[in-house]
């Protein structure tokens, strides 16, 4: 602001002499105390959401980098306040957050820093990806606590079996934005290694969208590779046990490609370079610039190549700039991200959402602003084998007029992921949500409103990975919309709703072979008991039906159609694809440890291999022909049926 | 019983089991169990231009057992069958819900039910009614009791005399079946036969005494004339002589009623036989009337697109040729607005009774 004149303003005018008196610098630390908002602590809810992500980050981020599997634990206890006895989880206001990994550990005197100064770490001056960015996170939920709360936040780490565990709890100094020290010692701690961090906030526990329960669920889709166990609040354990025995590979860290950076960063980069010439800058601290193509871009900005970098100035930069995004570079390297692969996500998927067709899909490397990304999409379709088949016995509710069997108009779930952290907020400002809007679903079989969501039973799935994933605010919600990122998301998305138009397809085939023999079956019954009645009880009753089934059979093309029926569900010709059935999982399902599946396969029966390599499948020994079991139980001939064997010719 | 075909119980009954005789023998020769029921609809109909009246036409349709598309209506029509060849048995007459819910269960062993509506029952009555050459009486199921006459008439009914001209401005609610075994027809001594197409318009003639004071029997049917007063006006023509005047809304739906009271229905086309009145008149409301009798403008109602639709629909029947007719349906349209009776209360409360319907009958001013 530019200085007035005393006499310009009313009497209560300040001088700018006054004015000056009073700016002086604001801490981080502060601006984030009355914005905290901005870094997702908005609600109590949505702040032990907030609380728990950041510290599950980072155990996964430390001990992936480490080059650990990860054994990840989260406690969500309710604390008591003012002595009184602990409220139930619903009604409590106050809650400890305990998260406990067996990652790599922290060095004794890094841990005040990490966790209780904001922007510091590890992950913000290089361009790799991971879950953390900025090194905001863990620091502003221990605010957060200190807040609310008023406790220090409480850490544990051990770097190995032969160091001691140490004890730390602190707190930040919000005017400096450095770490205040209230404890620290050693102690004896079980595990040989890892971290334990624990807050104890003000928060809200609240169940279903956006809550705790589906982040830890969510996240154990995205990340098979790592064992989760989750005690709620209620005193309820959940564990998420690892499907994927082996990590992800681990992403390279690049230099900026050229096409990324900003001007003002390419300043600051010609300002801090250790290079003495400006060719030697541009191919030293770029990635994919060659000393030719650093001569060319040179060229084109008509500056000398030996140039010194720090006397470029006055519009040279900005002709250098110009020069770089007109010269033919090539793209980022690929080794850089690290996709979670569509193994990893159709064993997460079916894993943790029950349904009868999975399919997942990783695309390849892409570019926006110069940034690499991959897209990942995945499907999961259908409400898993029915229940009620798999129970004959199930009772059967007449249905009086005016109801239908089935009211079935939910929407699609959107589940999002950036560098494998669930996004649970913002959904429709999120790059993922509009593309998965904009795919036409109708294509493929599933019913769509112009401008909604899919309708059905199914969850779609859409992961960016990136070095730097832009999201629109710095709570990390949602990512931006960027035309690259939307196409290939867009892309994806294709593919997976091909395969399940296909899958669809197939099954509805199959489904109206059966209902064409299945209805005959039901409506031979009432003729021919319509008829007896008719006749005046004067029938063969046996007689007609057995003529009149023969006669059914003849029409629907007989043993042929079971041939079809028992051929045409298998995974033949989708890739990366789980069907379910009521006999079980085909293509590349995962053998999930546990039997918390209760699909009604024996414990002994043969578990699938995980490698997906052979798709393994039962022979149709004791294959019972449904038809001929039709008397009077049309019901069972129905389970028999639709659990026809999977036979396979090659 | 009734003269139009003359079935006697047993006879029907006989039909209804060759529904099950005709599966039986399909079956038998390992055929595709079939039904063939006669095609009710727009395109099976002839407009016998001598006799003035719709009548069904040969074509019909096979309905059979083992085609998805048919199983369940051919199964449903075995049902139907089954319930009414019960009431032949019982000698019980009911109506067309009690078939519904008579027919109606989950079947073994599914979820599914052999009737999800009234709807899927309805028509199949017809069909057998058509199918079979069997009265919808002679099948024992009536409708509701939708119409009221009164007037300078006398009838029996189960014995009982009934006076229609001392029932007050009720009148005597017409049943569904007025065959001569069930209503007797004792005396008429009236002029004309009066049908009003709306019961208000009828209560307020019944109420003014309309009837008595140009000796006519008033009847209304309360929309669409059910089977029963067709059938009682019919009579009435037939047996005294007497002309029939139909008085309706202007609207297309209005044109229709009378076109069902003089020519029969489509849907019922077979029915036209002991139906329709092929003399019967058109004598309001008109689409001049509302110049002719000075109503506003803003009395009318503007037609929306299913009117428009259906005016359109009546100009390319067969029966609604003549110019009179045309000239009629397009000045509705291309006037836009169609006027209820009652919108002749505008005027006057008794307008209808006191002016329109008296310069009416005196001008002979009607549509043939």
């Amino acid at each position: 602001m530019l200085a007035r004149t005393p006499t310009a303003g009313p009497k209560a005018a300040i001088s700018a002499a006054e004015m000056g008196a009073r700016q002086r610098e604001i801490s981080v630390s502060e601006f984030f105390t009355k914005n905290r908002h901005l870094l997702g602590f908005d609600s109590p809810r949505k702040a032990l959401l907030t609380c728990v992500k950041e510290a599950v980050d980072n155990a996964l981020d430390a001990a992936e980098e480490a080059g650990i599997l990860a054994d990840v634990v989260v406690t969500v206890e309710v604390a008591p306040s003012g002595g009184a006895a602990a409220p139930p989880a619903s009604q409590a206001t106050r809650f400890r957050v305990t998260v406990t990994d067996n990652g790599p550990g922290i060095v004794r005197q890094q841990i005040p820093p990490i966790f209780a100064k904001l922007l510091y770490g590890s992950k913000f001056h290089r361009l790799r990806m991971s879950r953390g960015q900025q090194g905001i996170g863990i620091s502003a939920a221990g605010m957060y606590a200190q807040l609310t709360t008023g406790k220090p936040v409480q850490i544990i780490s051990r770097t190995g079996a032969r160091a001691a565990a140490n004890y730390f709890e602190v707190q930040i100094d919000t005017k400096k934005n450095e770490p205040r020290i209230f404890e620290s010692k050693k102690i004896d701690w079980e595990p040989p290694r890892g971290t334990q961090v624990t807050l104890e906030i003000e928060g809200r526990y609240q169940k279903g969208r956006a809550s705790v329960d589906e982040y830890l669920e969510q996240t154990a889709i995205a990340n098979p590779h790592v064992n989760l166990v989750y005690r709620t609040p209620e005193g309820e354990t959940r564990e998420y046990p690892r499907t994927i025995h082996e990590l992800p590979p681990q992403p390279r860290e690049i230099k900026p490609h050229p096409y990324g950076i900003e001007f003002g960063v390419l300043l600051r980069m010609l300002h801090d370079t250790e290079s003495h010439s400006l060719a030697g800058f541009l191919a030293a601290d770029f990635s994919r610039v060659s000393s030719a193509v650093a001569q060319q871009i040179c060229r084109t900005a008509k500056l000398s190549p030996s140039a010194r970098p720090r006397q470029i100035h006055g519009a040279d930069p900005e002709a250098l700039y110009k020069a770089i995004q007109s010269t033919k570079i090539m793209a980022p390297p690929s080794n850089c991200v690290s996709p979670i692969g569509e193994k990893a996500i159709l064993h997460g998927l079916y894993k943790q959402i029950k349904g009868d067709f999975y399919t997942a899909v990783t695309r390849p490397l892409a570019v926006y602003r110069g940034n690499p990304f991959i897209i990942e999409a995945g499907l999961a379709y259908g409400k898993g084998p029915d229940p009620a088949a798999a129970a004959p016995d199930a009772p059967t509710v007449p249905l009086a007029e005016g109801e239908q069997p089935e009211d079935d108009d939910e929407l699609a779930r959107v589940i999002r992921y950036a560098n494998r952290v669930p996004l649970l907020y913002q959904q429709s400002a999120c790059a993922t949500f509009k593309a998965v809007l904009e795919t036409a679903w109708r294509n493929y079989g599933v019913a769509q409103s112009k401008g909604a969501l899919p309708a059905g039973p199914m969850a779609v799935f859409v992961h960016m990975a990136s070095v730097w994933v832009p999201f629109t605010s710095e709570s990390k919600e949602a990512i931006a919309d960027y035309d690259e990122i939307r196409k290939e998301i867009k892309l994806a998305l294709q593919e997976c709703g091909r395969r399940l138009g296909v899958f669809l397809r197939r099954r509805e085939r199959a489904k109206s072979e059966f209902r064409r023999r299945n209805i005959f079956e039901l409506y031979i019954e009432e003729v021919v008991e319509a008829c007896a009645r008719l006749k005046g009880g004067k029938l063969p009753k046996e007689k007609l039906r057995t003529q009149l089934q023969k006669i059914a059979m003849k029409r629907t093309g007989g043993t042929r159609t079971d041939e079809i029926l028992g051929h045409d569900a298998g995974p033949e010709g989708l890739p990366h694809s789980i069907i379910v059935t009521p006999e079980g999982p085909e293509g590349e399902a995962p053998a999930l440890p546990g039997a918390e599946r209760s699909d009604g396969t024996p414990p002994d029966a043969p578990r699938p291999e995980a490698d997906g390599l052979a798709p393994p499948r039962r022979k149709g020994k004791g294959a019972v022909r449904p038809t001929n079991a039709a008397k009077g139980n049309t019901q069972a001939a129905k389970h028999q049926l639709t659990t026809a064997p999977k036979r396979k010719k090659r | 019983m009734a003269r139009a075909s003359g079935n006697t119980s047993a006879a029907v009954e006989k039909k209804l089991v060759g529904v099950a005789d005709a599966v039986i023998t399909a079956a038998e020769l390992r055929r595709d169990p079939t039904l063939s029921i006669p095609v009710r609809s727009l395109a099976n109909i002839n407009f016998n231009e001598k006799r003035g009246i719709i009548e069904m036409g040969k074509r019909k349709q096979a309905r059979t057992f083992f085609n998805v598309g048919m199983a369940k209506k051919f199964m449903q029509t075995v049902l139907v069958a089954d319930a009414l060849a019960e009431l032949q048995r019982a000698n019980l007459t009911t109506s067309l819900r009690e078939i519904y819910y008579r027919t109606k269960h989950t079947m073994k062993g599914s979820h599914e039910n052999t009737f999800d509506g009234q709807n899927e029952s309805d028509p199949l009555i017809e069909d057998l009614e058509v199918a079979l050459a069997a009265l919808r009486e002679e099948l024992h199921v009536r409708a509701e009791n939708a119409g009221s006459v009164v007037g300078p008439l006398v009838l029996v009914d189960d014995g009982d005399r009934v006076d229609c001209a001392r029932l007050g401005k009720g009148g005597y609610s017409v049943p569904s079946i007025v065959e001569p075994e069930y209503i007797e027809i004792r005396r008429c001594t009236a002029d004309f036969v009066l049908l009003v197409e709306k019961g208000t318009q009828w209560n307020r003639l019944s109420e003014d005494k309309f009837w008595r004071r140009y000796n006519c029997v008033l009847l209304t049917g309360n929309g669409q004339p059910p089977r029963g007063v067709r059938r009682l006006a019919r009579r009435l023509h037939d047996e005294h002589k007497l002309p029939v005047y139909v008085l309706v809304d202007n609207d297309p739906w209005g044109y229709y009623i009378y076109s069902v009271v003089k020519q029969g229905s489509i849907n019922l086309a077979f029915e036209s036989e002991r139906m329709a009145i092929p003399r019967a008149k058109f004598i309001g409301l008109s689409s001049v009337d509302p110049g002719t009798y000075g109503l506003p403008r803003s009395v009318g109602i503007k037609l929306n697109d299913k009117d428009v639709g259906r005016a359109k629909e009546l100009l390319k029947y067969r029966w609604f040729q003549k110019k009179a007719w045309q000239d009629e349906i397009k000045q509705m349209l291309s006037s836009g607005l169609k006027y209820e009776l009652d919108a002749l209360a505008n005027k006057d409360f008794r307008y209808l009774t006191k002016t329109y319907l008296p310069r009416k009958l005196k001008e002979k001013d009607w549509l043939d």
